[in-house]
């Protein structure tokens, strides 16, 4: 199933191009939340990636956690970053959890996350422990990187209604796709 | 002290307009001159300051924020986002909402409510019902409880009027429920794709489905869009579809009304001729003022305005201020809920949307002593959430797609309200040794559930089950007595009755024992029926603020 700009547009609107107003202040007024004592700080000390960066390890990341039936990642990807890349404290969050990605990568695989092979990729978010980890935004590495990176992903894809489709709903939580979807039947 | 001495300045200096506020620039000091004083800006308190605010000078008071509408869809992810609980949603929790449980049954208070301007409505799901005529007249009609000092018949103008305000979307297609006069503002939502399921299996078992009233837009109304289906309504509607109190805060303040947040009411000052004279508030810079008013309405919701009497106990008032009968705080009372569910072998088509669009009230006024009132609801939104469900999995890619449709598609489940009858031991008191940001007692809920209750959670699950297997599904849950919860409607703690050693308020919902307070809210409510109660809390506050003109009026 094709993905598309107008999909990441329907992501957008359902989670907010925002995401990080509310989620900001949290962050700003929090106290590192749970588990916050063990997080660990971005290990290749060189600052956070720019724009691009993200964008290509998104997409790589996503080419891992959405499943083969998609297509049109780099549209969607594009799109959905277009809106949550807008320097709010979110923003920031997964810059920072995307730099962590990616120093691992390096020096694990030795090569950026966008240029490992599907099987190293996967490896590599499982050995970080983004699979079982619970989503935290002031977590562990593990839980900032499941939050920031693999649920931002999931997100956007199971709340757009080509993601909700591959499941069996057109109008899944979080997007406004009208008041009618309820009343039909299964095609 | 009068209000004009620790007032500082007039209305045209204050700074109130959005713009500012976005620059925290907030003027929280008293408004001089005024004549009503609110405390609480949920649905009581911002439709008595709407209805009041034309003709009246009109302070409200509320301890929580105002929420920026800017920021919903960010709330919304957090209700989708498993790290974040729902008390999150709307930044519930810490030292102000600080409480004690200490009855027979555990009570997630801070998941029963919402402080800020809006109130509760900001989470609550919107469903909006008119009580039954004998849930008026509980003791003598099924000899439990006392007889409320009302009628439905008192209160029908007042259901109508409501209804309008709030923006309702019914049918009259219910042949269960009391006598009205117009159809609903709104035409009703039509019924789900499950609910035609539920349909077949309910007409061979005799079992009547009816439409139900949604405080939710089915067309545009009141300049405010109609359901676009984004399915969260309850914590949070992003579309505005699903009317909140903020309708109404907004309304009253473009009529002159004067609303500051986070202003905390301690406790509220009286004289010695019976009169409140003033709410001592505290602001969030520590100060500490005191807004004088002719007239004082509370309405703080079922457990802050119990504790915000009992915590303005004083000589004069030594069990606490309106507590002359004892009972302020007693007869805590809530809906119970009874529920059963599981999947069928074929699509349900569910969590489309947050609301559900049929009940049956056939079996409500069967109530007798033994049997309480109770309604069936038909859900739409049974079993996992495909996206929260993707959020807190331990797989990606494939694996992950063929759980999430292994998982959402099949599921179909029912709930159901129970009423639970007046005791004076489920109550609202100030905790021993827990206080809240301020330093005051915080509130101790005592909620505890009689045997009449829980049967008839027995008798609501085996309809349930019945209709379930009826269907064809593999009933996977009951809640019955031991699972069952409540539903978040805070009643009975400042019991209505027209005898002061019996109740804490009149007829008109004005204290027996201060002559210028009156409290709007379901705290008033000396039984429950089964019915979600905020359409009669809407209806009781529009009748406050006319018996509150009334006298103002009387006095000039
Ligand atoms: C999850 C959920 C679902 C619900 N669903 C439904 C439903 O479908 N149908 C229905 O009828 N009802 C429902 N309700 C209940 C409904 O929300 C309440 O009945 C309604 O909001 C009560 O209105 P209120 O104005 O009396 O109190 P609230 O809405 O609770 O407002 C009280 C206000 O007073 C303020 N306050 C408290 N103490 C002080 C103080 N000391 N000083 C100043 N301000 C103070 C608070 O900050 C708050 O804003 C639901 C509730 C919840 C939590
Ligand atoms: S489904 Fe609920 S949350 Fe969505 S628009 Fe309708 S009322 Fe609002």
């Amino acid at each position: 199933m094709e993905l598309t700009r107008r999909d990441a547009a329907a992501a957008l609107a359902a989670i907010g191009a925002t995401g990080g107003v509310a989620l900001g202040v949290r962050r700003a007024t929090g106290d590192g939340g749970r588990g916050g004592a063990e997080a660990e700080p971005a290990r290749d000390g060189d600052g956070t990636p720019g724009d691009e960066a993200v964008r290509e390890a998104m997409t790589a990341v996503a080419r891992t956690v959405y499943p083969e039936a998609v297509s049109g990642l780099d549209a969607f990807v594009d799109g959905l970053l277009d809106g949550r890349l807008d320097g709010s404290a979110h923003a920031e969050g997964i810059r920072a959890a995307v730099a962590e990605v990616e120093s691992a990568a390096r020096s694990w695989y030795g090569a950026p996350v966008a240029d490992l092979s599907p099987a190293d990729r996967d490896d590599l978010l499982r050995e970080m422990g983004a699979d079982v980890a619970e989503e935290n935004p002031d977590g562990t590495t593990a839980e900032r990187v499941r939050y920031y990176v693999v649920n931002e992903l999931l997100l956007a894809l199971y709340a757009s209604p080509t993601g909700g489709e591959l499941v069996g709903i057109e109008n899944p939580q979080g997007h406004a796709g009208g008041a009618e979807s309820y009343r039909r039947g299964p095609r | 002290m009068s209000g004009a001495e620790d007032a500082s300045g007039g209305r045209d200096a204050r700074y109130r307009q959005t713009g500012d506020r976005a620059r925290g620039d907030v003027d929280r000091t008293p408004v001089p001159d005024t004549d009503v004083c609110v405390v609480g800006a949920g649905p009581a308190g911002a439709l008595v300051a709407d209805r009041l605010a034309g003709d009246r000078e009109v302070v409200v008071l509320d301890a929580g924020p105002r929420f920026d509408p800017a920021d919903r869809l960010a709330r919304q992810e957090r209700a989708i986002r498993p790290f974040y609980d729902r008390p999150d949603v709307w930044d519930v929790g810490g030292e102000r909402d600080a409480h004690e449980i200490a009855g027979d049954r555990p009570y997630p208070l801070n998941h029963a409510r919402v402080k800020g301007v809006g109130g509760s409505t900001l989470h609550w799901q919107g469903m909006v019902m008119r009580l039954h005529e004998d849930d008026f007249n509980s003791g003598t009609a099924r000899g439990v409880g006392p007889d409320w000092p009302i009628d439905y018949e008192d209160l029908r103008p007042y259901y109508a009027e409501a209804e309008r305000e709030l923006g309702v979307a019914g049918a009259s297609d219910n042949p269960y429920a009391p006598p009205r006069e117009e159809p609903h503002p709104m035409p009703a939502f039509e019924p789900s794709y499950s609910d035609s399921l539920f349909a077949e299996a309910c007409e061979s078992l005799g079992i009547a489905m009816h439409s139900v009233p949604n405080a939710r837009n089915s067309e545009p109304y009141d300049g405010r869009s109609p359901c676009v289906g984004y399915g969260t309504c309850q914590p949070v509607c992003p579309s505005g579809a699903k009317y909140d109190a903020t309708v109404h805060v907004e309304r009253a303040e473009e009529r002159g009304a004067t609303v500051i947040d986070r202003a905390s009411v301690r406790s509220l000052e009286h004289d010695g001729d019976d009169r409140v004279t003033a709410a001592v508030y505290a602001t969030p810079d520590g100060a500490e003022h005191r807004q004088t008013a002719d007239a004082f309405v509370v309405a703080a919701g079922g457990v802050e305005t119990p504790r915000l009497l009992l915590l303005s106990a004083a000589d004069r008032y030594p069990e606490g201020l309106a507590n002359g009968s004892g009972h302020v705080g007693e007869f805590f009372m809530d809906h119970l809920f009874a529920g059963a569910g599981g999947t069928l072998d074929e699509p349900t088509r569910q969590n489309h949307v947050g609301f559900y669009t049929s009940a049956c009230d056939q079996f409500y006024d069967e109530a007798d002593e033994a049997q309480a009132p109770f309604k069936l609801e038909f859900f739409n939104y049974a079993g996992p959430s495909p996206v929260e469900t993707a959020l807190s999995g331990d797989d990606w890619g494939d694996p992950l797609l063929d759980q999430l449709r292994e998982g959402y598609g099949n599921h179909v489940a029912m709930g159901g309200l129970v009423e639970q009858a007046p005791r004076a031991d489920s109550r609202i008191a100030l905790a021993d040794d827990r206080t809240d940001d301020h330093g005051d007692p915080a509130p101790r809920v005592e909620w505890s559930v009689g045997e009449r209750a829980l049967d008839t959670i027995e008798r609501a699950n085996e309809i349930q089950v019945a209709i379930l297997e009826e269907l064809g599904a593999d009933v996977e849950w009951v809640a019955g007595p031991d699972a069952t919860g409540p539903a978040y409607h805070h009643m009975g703690t400042t019991r209505m009755s027209d005898d002061p050693d019996r109740g804490v308020v009149d007829a008109d919902c004005r204290t027996h024992d201060l002559d210028n307070c009156w409290i709007a809210s379901s705290s008033v409510f000396p039984t429950s029926g089964a019915m979600n109660p905020t359409l009669t809390i809407a209806a009781l506050a529009l009748r406050v603020a006319d018996d509150v003109e009334a006298r103002l009026s009387a006095q000039t």
